[in-house]
């Protein structure tokens, strides 16, 4: 999931597919198994930057996009993965009910079924299954440069003329590859005509469609009508509650259970169809051994695949501490020097003072915080994970880690949402979807906001290099090694705490795991550094502004509005205060995090500004400052490790939170996810405080 | 006659044909569409580091399954059934 805004937003989740629209000439639908491609093809040909990567059940969701195509301007909606049209999660029942719809009025105008050339064969059961449905369809058969590269030589021109449909040759990453695919598009439009059956089922299953054929017919069904009948029969689609087709559907399953048809006769039929398709048109030519095999034998050893997940984690977070360092500094600097010249200015206008301290103390300043702070860690973070995504290690995590998380009753998906919270806790729980059971669907959304999301590692970056390894100190090494040692506390508050759900609210034994391990790729090093700056900087920056900015103007009204003696600020944090001690924080500290209810990142430059608003240093111009503003009002070692266990663990964001009631469609689970990790901050913390106490530290 | 044994017990390296699922729904037609049919060739490429599940080549694409689930699925390693992947 990127994070761009519209990944990450609740818009994201409302993206319907609605798709005939008067601006577009035709919908074109791109169908496929997962991680085909289908993401990479649609940014190519739409222009758009959805986010891609490496790992099926990436896109759970369906995103649209205009295609100008020469003459023609077509509206490409890119469906979620799906091995078949018989949908069991609810992110392959998108692409059926897409597909499939009753209503013509509702369908795409053609489906661009995208294959992946190292397995053709098995990637046409989807579409021999599509062909079924009716719709025009132009076959695409992408990842041909990988399937050159394994030595896998294709006969297309020969599966064309099988099939009777366009099959066209593409490298989605090479935009050359595609231009073909425009015209085998516009052909298919151009002459639709109703398909011949792919399939050939055995004769008692025939005859039974063909008995349905005329009812659906009547009953107002079209071109998908053998797909309906087929699909009527084995169970899969509902039946309808009109006569006469309800009773004739319950009389043919009664005829074919009579006839002892096999179990998996539908299923057998096209597996048949595809590999007699495929008889000449696939060759393999190399004979010896992947480099894939070779490197997972490595990464998924059991040797060395656990200390590789670790180094591998520590390593690109020993790289964001060292890389954001400098930029951190340039960027305070810089933007402090600007306040200094609006402060300037405003005295040069003559401005009344509450005008100045509204603006350029409380709004100007939370963001430059916010910015310096926050931004850097960010922009080296994600980019680097991202590009862990693109070689397609995400699922080796999931295979290395699905023993622990069966242990804890749970699917090892779940490690793959859980690495998506770190990203973004709210994409984790979308991502959730790729989890079929509901139940384990509910583990990972509820305990997804357990490890930290790009929005928290800076914070915990910034205290651990202040308060354990020393400001200046240049000890980039031990810093990220406690941030490796806190994300594994939050891993392990994720078993503990899924274990704990699933004895107790959400009982049940671990559903099956089937996870497919794709093949790795080259990443795509420049756009995903490109892509991920640029929409990371820009949607931190935007998010900033929409919440740091009031945020800060609401600090510097309570600092500035009196009660009694005191201020407004005073006073909340006062009340907050006494509670707050005991979990080794403070009112401010507790407020902050409060106050950041909407976005992680602003809690601890709200911190910084209520001490700021205090008056014990009435200025900050670099963050060699920070140490100090930060001692000045009382923080040891232990207020900071209070912080990041309390920045760990508690209450999501109010993004999360939206995400995960519209995923869980109760506001229960909702509760439930924000009590949990609160409660658990709130312990650990107390823990410490109370230890700290004994032992007189 | 066939002697069938479970997947689960296919070592890392073997090879072998799928002859039946006793898997039951839904697993069983997801296990289908991945192109787990009988009379498939199946190969056993390695254990994850916890020793379950296990990555299994089919199709030209490779899948982990669990043992419990594996230990649904029968298949037969037979002389003439120990190389190759197609054909």
């Amino acid at each position: 999931m990127g994070l761009t805004s519209k990944a990450m937003g609740r818009g994201a989740l409302d993206a319907n597919l609605t798709p005939k629209t008067a601006a577009s000439e035709a919908v074109i639908a791109l169908a496929g198994n997962p991680n085909v491609g289908k993401s990479t093809l649609f940014n190519a040909l739409t222009g758009l930057h959805q986010h891609t990567g490496n790992w099926p059940g990436k896109t759970v969701v369906s995103t649209q996009g205009l295609w100008h195509s020469g003459k023609h301007l077509w509206r490409l909606v890119d469906i979620p993965g799906t091995y078949s049209l018989v949908a069991d999660s609810a992110e392959e029942a998108v692409a059926r009910d897409f597909l499939c719809s009753g209503d013509p009025a509702d369908r795409p105008d053609a489906v661009v079924v995208v294959c992946d050339a190292t397995c053709l064969e098995r990637n046409l059961y989807l579409v021999l299954q599509i062909l079924e449905t009716g719709l025009p369809t132009v076959v695409c058969v992408n990842l041909m440069d990988e399937a050159k590269r394994k030595g896998i030589v294709l006969d297309l021109p020969l599966l064309e003329q099988r099939l009777g449909v366009p099959v066209v040759a593409t490298v989605a990453r090479k935009k050359a590859t595609l231009e073909g695919l425009a015209s085998a598009i516009e052909g298919t439009l151009a002459t639709h005509r109703p398909l011949p059956a792919p399939v050939t089922y055995p004769s008692a299953m025939e005859r039974a469609i063909s008995r349905l054929h005329p009812l659906l017919h009547a009953a107002g069904a079209g071109t998908n009508s053998r797909w309906l009948a087929l699909h009527l029969l084995d169970g899969t689609v509902p039946p309808p509650e009109t006569e006469p087709l309800a009773t004739a559907i319950t009389e043919q399953q009664a005829r074919l259970a009579e006839e002892g048809l096999p179990q998996d006769a539908v299923a057998t039929a096209i597996k048949d169809t595809a590999h007699r398709l495929c008889r000449g048109v696939i060759r393999y030519t190399a004979a010896k051994e992947p480099a894939d095999r070779r490197i997972d034998r490595v990464v998924t050893s059991r040797l060395w695949g656990y200390p590789l997940m670790l180094l591998l984690l520590a390593g690109i977070l020993w790289l964001t501490v060292v890389g954001a360092n400098t930029p951190s500094q340039w960027l305070a600097t810089g933007l402090f020097w600007v306040q200094e010249q609006l402060t300037a200015l405003f005295r040069a206008l003559h401005a009344p003072e509450w005008l100045h301290g509204a603006l350029v103390l409380g709004v100007y300043r939370t963001l430059a915080w916010v910015v310096s702070v926050m931004l850097p860690p960010m922009a080296i973070f994600f980019p680097l994970f991202t590009l862990l995504e693109d070689v397609g290690y995400l699922p080796r995590i999931a295979y290395n880690l699905d023993r622990p998380f069966a242990r804890c009753h749970a699917c090892g998906k779940q490690a793959l949402t859980m690495c998506m919270g770190f990203g973004c806790n709210a994409a984790g729980v979308v991502g959730c979807r790729i989890i079929r059971s509901p139940r384990e669907r509910l583990l990972a959304i509820i305990t997804n906001s357990f490890v930290p999301c790009n929005g928290r590692f800076p914070t915990l970056i910034t205290l651990i290099t202040l308060f354990f390894v020393g400001v200046g100190s240049g000890a980039t090494l031990p810093a990220a090694l406690l941030l490796t040692g806190l994300i594994l506390l939050g891993i392990l508050a994720t078993l503990l705490m899924t274990r704990l759900l699933a004895v107790t609210l959400l009982k049940g034994e671990p559903s099956a795991f089937v996870l497919e391990l794709p093949p790795y790729r080259p990443p795509q090093v420049g756009r995903v550094i490109l892509r991920s700056v640029l929409d990371r900087t820009l949607f931190v920056l935007g998010r900033a502004a929409a919440v740091a900015a009031p945020a800060g103007l609401v600090i510097w009204l309570l600092a500035n509005i009196p009660v009694g003696d005191a201020s407004l600020l005073t006073c909340a944090a006062g009340v907050l205060d006494p509670f707050a001690r005991l979990m080794g924080l403070d009112g401010a500290i507790l407020l902050a995090f409060i106050l950041g209810f909407p976005a992680n990142e602003i809690v601890l430059p709200l911190v910084l500004m209520t001490y700021l608003s205090g008056g014990t240093l009435t200025d900050a111009t670099d963050l060699s400052q920070l140490y100090q503003i930060l001692t000045a009002n009382g923080w040891t070692w232990h207020t900071a490790a209070c912080t990041m266990v309390f920045s760990l663990f508690h209450w999501p964001c109010s993004t999360t939170l939206l995400t995960i009631r519209k995923e869980t469609g109760s506001w229960r689970w909702t509760a439930l996810s924000a009590l949990l990790p609160t409660l658990l901050g709130m312990a650990v913390c107390m823990l410490i405080t109370a230890v700290a106490g004994v032992l007189g530290v | 006659m066939d002697s069938l044994i479970p997947l689960h017990a296919l070592k890392p390296g073997q090879r072998a044909v799928i002859r039946r699922l006793d898997t039951p729904e839904p697993l069983r037609r997801r296990l289908l569409e991945l192109g787990l049919l009988p009379g498939e060739a199946i190969g056993c490429i390695g254990r994850s580091p916890g020793g379950d599940p296990s990555a299994y080549e089919l199709c030209h694409a490779v899948v982990a399954i669990r043992r419990q689930d594996a230990a649904k699925i029968w298949i037969f390693t037979g002389e003439g059934n120990t190389s190759g992947t197609d054909e």
